[in-house]
């Protein structure tokens, strides 16, 4: 039961951690802040996926795939060609629509279908044809006119760049999709086991760091809060009220700490359309921590501030006189704190095969292993800091200072540290899993970017000369060669498949080794992997039905990879040998050499396309592929993991700057028997650096611990990945100098002479 | 009469609206133990800080064995103070990590002693403080007096020229005090160094061969007409 | 007490004439009033110290009004008469217990006639110290019986001192009161 008397304590706590003039305003807003940014951070990370899930919700309402399902012409039907392109680099989304009656489906987001030479545009993309970029994608729009915009709920985000194109010369045959309705399709590809098994990890690895960091933040002012309740004895207080006291201050400031998260995160959200990352962008109402989650942080992290505060009491005896150590340190006990690892170990080891199922209880249990790995840096950084340090001595004499410092108090040192360690381990696990497999989400395209850096495919596009004119005229276009293709069966209909390829010499060669050519030369090439015999003077049935006879003249050749890496089984044909009448509707394959130094030359080569035909993509041919949304993660994880180290650089600096100041008197003193700045100033680095690195000992080995076991999870070969290693480590010596270059100037202005004086 | 080791003349020192000395002044020849008297406030700190080259006054001069103190760069008066100058306040002048061996050694290291040598002449001077069973503690084990003696210790190591001494009893009971002032002057003695020393207790003063007063930053020396 | 008071009670009489000339009842008034608390002077110690001084050409008779009785004259002081309170005032006392009433006098005397007090409380500093030397010398040379001794007189002279600092620090609130 709580009398009155205990809430007027709880009270008289709460005031304290507002009041004490400067001193006490400083300690608050530090707190404040500290725990701020603490509560943004995870009430941000509680709204992504509500973030992703609306985002998602607006895709699947306009979706417009149809897997099969034929729906009959009608009044009520609507017929759509997607042009999923690109400007520079970014993604863009066209849909040309046709509307086959006046009950045609209008798109989320529209009020009205555009009509034949009418576009409506995503406010981004107007921005993008009103800037000065605008020319270079206007053409894409085949001069329709722009009559509307897209509202909100028709956009997976505010920056994406779409359009609806009305163009009456859509059929059904050209590759349109007649629609009924949109939305209803089949769900999108949702994350495989192992992206999810990562997304998960990189949470445990983020917010970790950051309840750590809460930690440290509800105990700032520590020393000073003990001495404050030693006063409140002396006054009459006993060790309940005192209690209460402390609760209620503590309770009070990571309150505040929790409004200012909530502040940080609305002022947030208000920046986050301005922000697009990796083509992703989210409106500021997409951001919106589901409420229990909001509720339990909110109750939380008091909470969590009060635990801290009871047990930094427990470990002490506030007295009237002053605040004493409960006891001398007493000698860290390894088991238990071997416990929390060991069973992380044991969580994940026996989960194997995680690629081939789905994963329902891994899911669960792989990042409670991590989180229990993880944990376990926490509790043995004490135990190893003290391991280490404890037989240190001698050295120079700033160096014998930081380890005497340390050596009496490895506890404070390790909390320091504790964010870092985690941060790093998870990292480093993280990565190496990344790199262990990267190889299944990074795959060799065979592109040979040597030979072009650009293919354009017309699906039905007989009139090669004026293709070839038209984009080997575009800007940045230094060559361009073209072929025209059709499949063909080997026989009968049912046949072996072949290509038809009907191109120059020149052309030709992308495709074979041609020792010599000449116009009505006939050539049989064929994909080692997958030969298909076709022997001069074979019948084939081309697409059409028609029969082609190859000459008896053609002579074998040896096929070679085109630009796009591709071998196939075929005919390559030099435009005397055939008359293309005979072989029905023909394809058109364009490779372009680009200027490099042009790095627009791409875009005019889309505007050229676009010229010929709307709905034609243009490929920007690289020799490796990576699956795109494991680049996102990486890159996710790259960001996190530098925000979640400033934000502990942070917490590292109040610490040291708090102890500079509690220690005032005596580096005064010691600048007054003659010691040197410097001889301060090292000291102070040594004394930072030394618990990071011992932290970074243990963030190595357990992350080195945590990726292997990761990577057995996954089926991967274990290697370690030294890289990754290097980059942990050289962010914490950063984050060691930073620290120590912010602390300087308080140290210089308290080494001034003036220092003495202040008692 | 051979010059004097210390002499200031016409110091002026204020901190912001505060005027600390004005006007002062003082000399110590060598081995002369000179007490600096006055109540809280008067401007004895102040005077002890400027003398020992920790404070730079407003105005005036400050001459140490031939140098001017006050146009000295603040590296050449860091040397000094480790040097020539052995410090003692009244408390929180031991590192509180380092053990009291160390912590006496420290001025020795300071100025580039071999770890060995400096903790061997810290343990002399331990053990001539009456003070050996504490060397291996850390500040906080050991009694106020025994910190004291210990910082009185590490003043001497260096062997230094003067010895400047602030409230160095004030935290101690009288029978510790004595113990302290006894040792420090004899110690101070038999070594040749003069010391200043700042009170405003006449049983410390009592230790002094002269004293100085100061009163609102000005400083009265009498000689007292024997 | 009033051994140390005789002693100096012609000093006091010299010291509050030096303001100005006054009857014999007026000097008993003022004197009472400053430093009689306990013990009034009694009349015939007055006229006994003033035929003293008068003998000792130290005060004068300004004046002497007409009537009866030897309330009739006006005394002042004579130049011999500010030299021997000046002297007085200048010159420290023997330390030695139970001093403060002397020492008190002195300070009262010395702002009531425009003297710097201070200088007389530095000068009896000065003196206190010497002795308390002299006692911590023989007492780091003594025995523990010498010591002991030498420390009760040392914890005396000390609270002496103790007393004229905290007389020192509130010399302006004594003059002012002194001064009504």
């Amino acid at each position: 039961m709580i009398g009155r008397g205990a809430v007027a304590d709880l009270v008289m706590g709460a005031r304290m951690a507002v009041t004490g003039g400067r001193e006490g305003w400083t300690r608050a807003l530090l707190t404040a802040v500290g725990v701020g940014i603490g509560v943004a951070m995870l009430l941000l990370a509680t709204a992504v996926p509500g973030a992703l899930d609306a985002r998602q919700a607006r895709g699947d309402a306009r979706d417009d795939l149809r897997m099969g399902e034929r729906v009959a012409a009608g009044p009520g039907t609507l017929l759509v060609h997607p042009v999923d392109i690109e400007f520079r680099g970014r993604p863009v989304r066209g849909r040309l629509v046709r509307p086959e009656g006046p009950a045609a489906p209008v798109p989320p987001g529209l009020t009205a279908l555009p009509g034949p030479g009418e576009v409506v545009v995503s406010p981004a993309l107007r921005r993008l044809l009103d800037s000065p970029a605008g020319p270079l994608f206007a053409p894409r729009l085949g001069g329709a006119r722009v009559t509307g915009t897209i509202a909100d709920e028709g956009l997976a985000g505010p920056h994406e760049l779409a359009y609806y194109l009305g163009d009456d010369r859509l059929t059904d045959t050209s590759g349109a999709t007649r629609l009924d309705r949109f939305g209803g399709g089949l769900p999108g590809e949702g994350l495989g086991p192992v992206l999810m098994l990562l997304v998960a990890v990189i949470f445990v690895v983020l917010l970790l760091p950051i309840a750590v960091f809460l930690g440290s933040a509800v105990r700032y002012g520590g020393e000073r809060r003990d001495r404050r309740l030693a006063a409140l004895r002396l006054v009459g207080a006993d060790t309940t009220m005192v209690r209460r006291i402390a609760a209620g201050e503590a309770a009070a400031g990571a309150l505040l700490g929790v409004a200012v998260g909530i502040g940080f995160l609305l002022a947030g959200r208000q920046l986050v359309p301005l922000v697009t990352l990796y083509d992703i962008s989210v409106y500021a109402s997409d951001i919106r921590p589901p409420t229990a989650l909001l509720l339990a942080v909110v109750l939380a992290v008091p909470a969590l501030a009060v635990l801290v505060a009871m047990l930094a009491l427990r470990a002490v005896v506030v007295e009237p006189l002053g605040v004493t150590r409960r006891g001398t340190p007493v000698r860290r006990r390894l088991w238990w704190r071997l416990l929390l690892p060991a069973a992380g170990l044991a969580v994940l080891l026996p989960v194997a095969g995680l690629r081939d199922g789905d994963g329902g209880v891994t899911r669960w249990l792989v990042p409670a292993g991590a989180v229990l790995l993880l944990i376990g840096t926490v509790t043995l950084l004490p135990w190893l800091t003290d391991l280490l340090v404890r037989r240190l001595r001698g050295g120079p004499v700033p160096w014998q200072l930081a380890v005497r410092r340390v050596q009496l108090d490895s506890a404070t040192s390790a909390r320091l540290v504790n964010g870092i360690a985690v941060a790093v381990a998870g990292t480093i696990g993280l990565q190496m899993l990344f790199a262990g497999v990267a190889g299944d989400f990074t795959t060799a395209s065979g592109q040979d970017t040597s030979r072009a850096q650009a293919q354009v495919q017309f699906r039905d596009q007989p009139d090669l000369a004026r293709v070839l004119r038209q984009l080997g005229g575009a800007e940045g276009v230094t060559a361009a060669t073209g072929t025209l293709s059709t499949g063909a069966n080997v026989g009968s209909p049912d046949g072996p498949p072949v290509e038809i390829r009907v191109g120059d010499c020149a052309a030709l060669a992308e495709f074979a080794r041609l020792d010599r050519c000449a116009d009505g030369d006939t050539f049989l090439v064929s994909d080692p992997g997958d030969p298909v015999a076709v022997p001069a003077g074979a019948m084939l049935t081309v697409e059409d039905g028609s029969r082609w006879r190859v000459p008896t003249t053609a002579r074998t050749a040896q096929a070679r990879p085109d630009p796009a890496g591709w071998l196939q089984n075929g005919v390559l044909v030099t435009p005397g040998a055939v008359g293309t009448r005979t072989l029905g509707p023909l394809r058109s394959t364009v490779y372009l050499r680009l200027d490099p130094a042009a790095p627009d030359a791409v875009e005019h080569v889309r505007n050229a396309t676009a010229a010929i035909d709307l709905t034609t993509p243009v490929s920007v041919l690289s020799p490796t592929i990576e699956s795109p949304k494991f680049a996102d993660i990486r890159r996710g994880l790259a960001i996190g993991t530098v925000v979640t180290l400033v934000l502990i650089a942070t917490s590292m600096l109040v610490g040291t700057l708090e102890q500079l100041r509690e220690r005032r008197r005596l580096l005064a003193m010691l600048v007054a028997v003659g010691t040197r700045r410097s001889t301060l100033g090292w000291s102070v680095l040594w004394q930072t650096a030394l618990p990071v690195g011992v932290g970074l000992v243990l963030a190595v080995g357990f992350g080195l611990g945590l990726g292997a076991a990761l990577l057995r999870m996954v089926q991967a070969p274990v290697s370690i990945a030294w890289p990754v290693v290097g980059f942990s480590v050289g962010l914490g010596a950063l984050t060691v100098l930073a620290v120590t270059g912010l602390s300087l100037p308080l140290l210089w202005r308290l080494t001034r002479a003036d220092g003495l004086r202040t008692e | 009469m051979s010059a004097p080791l210390l002499v200031a003349e016409g110091l002026y020192r204020r901190f912001g609206e505060t005027v600390a000395l004005v006007d002062a002044a003082l000399r110590i020849d060598e081995g002369e133990v000179v007490a600096v008297l006055g109540s809280s406030g008067s401007g004895k700190s102040t005077l002890l800080h400027c003398l020992a080259g920790i404070v730079r006054p407003d105005r005036g001069r400050i001459v140490f064995d031939g140098q001017d103190l006050v146009t000295m760069s603040d590296a050449r008066r860091s040397a000094l103070r480790r040097d020539a100058f052995g410090f003692v306040f009244q408390f929180g002048q031991l590192v509180p990590e380092l053990t009291c061996l160390e912590n006496v050694a420290l001025p020795l290291r300071l100025a580039r002693v071999p770890r060995r040598a400096a903790e061997q002449r810290a343990g002399q001077w331990l053990e001539r403080l009456e003070v050996t069973e504490v060397a291996g503690k850390r500040p906080g084990e050991v009694s106020g007096g025994q910190g004291q003696r210990v910082a009185v210790a590490r003043a001497l190591v260096t062997r230094p020229r003067v010895i400047f001494a602030d409230e160095p009893t004030g935290a101690l009971d009288s029978l510790n005090g004595e113990r302290v002032m006894r040792l420090l002057t004899e110690a101070a003695r038999d070594t040749g160094a003069a010391v200043v020393l700042v009170t405003h207790e006449a049983r410390v003063a009592a230790y002094s061969d002269r004293e100085v007063v100061v009163r609102d930053g000005r400083t009265r020396n009498l000689e007292v007409a024997a | 007490m009033c051994i140390v008071l005789r002693m100096s009670i012609g000093q006091t009489f010299l010291g509050l004439l030096e303001a100005t000339p006054r009857h014999g009842y007026d000097i008993k008034r003022r004197y009472d009033e400053h430093f009689g608390h306990a013990r009034p002077v009694a009349y015939g110690q007055v006229y006994a110290t003033l035929s003293r001084l008068l003998r000792g050409g130290l005060v004068e008779v300004e004046a002497v009004e007409p009537g009866e009785g030897p309330d009739r004259k006006r005394y002042a002081i004579t130049e011999a008469g500010v030299t021997d309170v000046a002297q007085w005032l200048a010159r420290p006392e023997q330390p030695e217990p139970y001093l403060q009433s002397v020492l008190y006098t002195k300070v009262v005397l010395a702002l009531l006639t425009g003297r710097q007090a201070a200088e007389l409380l530095d000068v009896q500093r000065a003196e206190h110290l010497r002795l308390m030397r002299d006692l911590t010398r023989r007492k780091r040379d003594g025995d523990l019986a010498e010591q002991l001794i030498c420390d009760h007189a040392l914890f005396h002279l000390e609270a002496d001192l103790r007393w004229l600092e905290l007389t020192t620090a509130r010399l302006d609130e004594l003059a002012a009161q002194v001064r009504r």
